[in-house]
């Protein structure tokens, strides 16, 4: 699976972490949703954490879509919410 | 796909293929998504010239407010000199105050230059990806059949895309720390103007209270010396008076007495 990092990069994670990742994505969520800025930090550095240390970095020049796309590594617990309520972050 | 990465994956693929679908043919895929991404880069340029400026702008801010506790500082010590601890106080607090949001600023600082690093990163990255979808778009057109060209083509836009959505994110998320920054910034600086930062006095700008009490003390003690220096004078002028009536050989014992006696007059 190609995971991209936003302002970091792709990475080819490999298929015996991905029950691992999807737990902690959920949990990510939660955090987000119960506005718990402590959980949210410390489980979305786990996160980020599992995809740098399994994960082999793509070239720069690589032109592979992702099949999962994660916020910077030091998204606040309020960008994470107007990024996903209609006020997104994203241009158009 | 539920999750943080589900819900981003989500938005950022539906702006992505938005892009991509507004040209029908491959090739028009490309001229158009590169047409938008050479936009962009344009665009990633003034903004990362954006951040610098402001940055700039704060770590001047930043310089004054240095200045402003060393002021503070010297303030304090002078009062203390003077025996105005209540002064001494005050200008201390102040100091605290002027310090916290310093602390404050570097904080701010230090995150913007690593979003500023990031912005270059990602840039760099988009450069690549672009130059990369270049070569790419005229192997595919050489090697594969129309239909798969499409195929292959789209995919490797969407590749380009996501970055394209990356430093996109990168900018925005620059410019909006810049722009709150600013917003503080000027903030503090109305705070300064108005004197927040000087609430006891009504004094323009360049001078607070403790300075008006500082140099009231040292007036205060300029006024005593002058008077001091001024009664001597006119204790030494007494004997040269009696020098006039009396012998020289004894007219300089009387005259040590008025002159010690004046002294004590005006240390008193």
């Amino acid at each position: 699976m190609i995971v991209r990092i936003f302002s970091d990069g792709q990475y080819r994670v490999p298929a015996d972490v991905h029950e691992r990742l999807h737990e902690l994505d959920n949990e990510t969520l939660s955090a987000v949703d119960a506005g718990d800025e402590a959980a949210f930090k410390s489980t979305y550095a786990e996160l980020i954490e599992l995809i740098h240390a399994n994960g082999e970095r793509l070239a720069d020049d690589d032109l592979v879509p992702s099949d999962l796309m994660l916020p910077p590594a030091d998204i606040s617990l309020e960008e994470a919410r107007s990024e996903f309520t209609g006020e997104g972050l994203l241009p158009d | 796909m539920p999750g943080l990465t589900g819900r981003m994956s989500t938005i950022v693929k539906a702006k992505v293929s938005k892009v991509l679908d507004r040209a029908e043919d491959p090739a028009e895929t490309l001229d158009y998504s590169y047409t938008k991404q050479l936009e962009l880069l344009q665009n990633v340029k003034k903004g990362i010239a954006d951040v610098v400026t402001s940055k700039k702008r704060l770590q001047l801010q930043e310089a004054q407010m240095q200045q402003q506790i060393v002021k503070l500082d010297t303030q304090a010590r002078q009062a203390l000199a003077a025996n105005r601890e209540d002064l001494a106080r005050m200008a201390l607090e102040r100091k605290q105050g002027v310090q916290t949001e310093l602390q404050g600023l570097d904080t701010q600082i230090g995150e913007l230059e690593d979003q500023q690093q990031k912005l270059i990163e990602s840039e760099s990255a988009m450069r690549s990806k672009l130059e990369a979808f270049r070569t790419k778009k005229e192997v595919i057109k050489a090697q594969y059949s129309a239909a798969e060209a499409q195929v292959r083509i789209s995919e490797a836009a969407t590749g380009v895309g996501e970055q394209m959505a990356d430093v996109g994110l990168a900018m925005q998320r620059a410019l909006d720390k810049t722009e709150n920054m600013k917003a503080r910034a000027s903030a503090v600086g109305e705070l300064e103007a108005s004197g927040t930062f000087e609430d006891l006095t009504q004094l323009g700008p360049g001078k607070d209270d403790i300075d008006r009490q500082l140099e009231a003390i040292g007036a205060g003690g300029a006024v005593d010396d002058e008077l001091a220096k001024m009664k001597a004078e006119i204790g030494s002028g007494a004997p040269a008076q009696g020098a006039l009536e009396a012998p020289a050989a004894d007219g300089a014992a009387p005259a040590a007495e008025p002159v010690e006696g004046e002294g004590e007059a005006a240390s008193q």
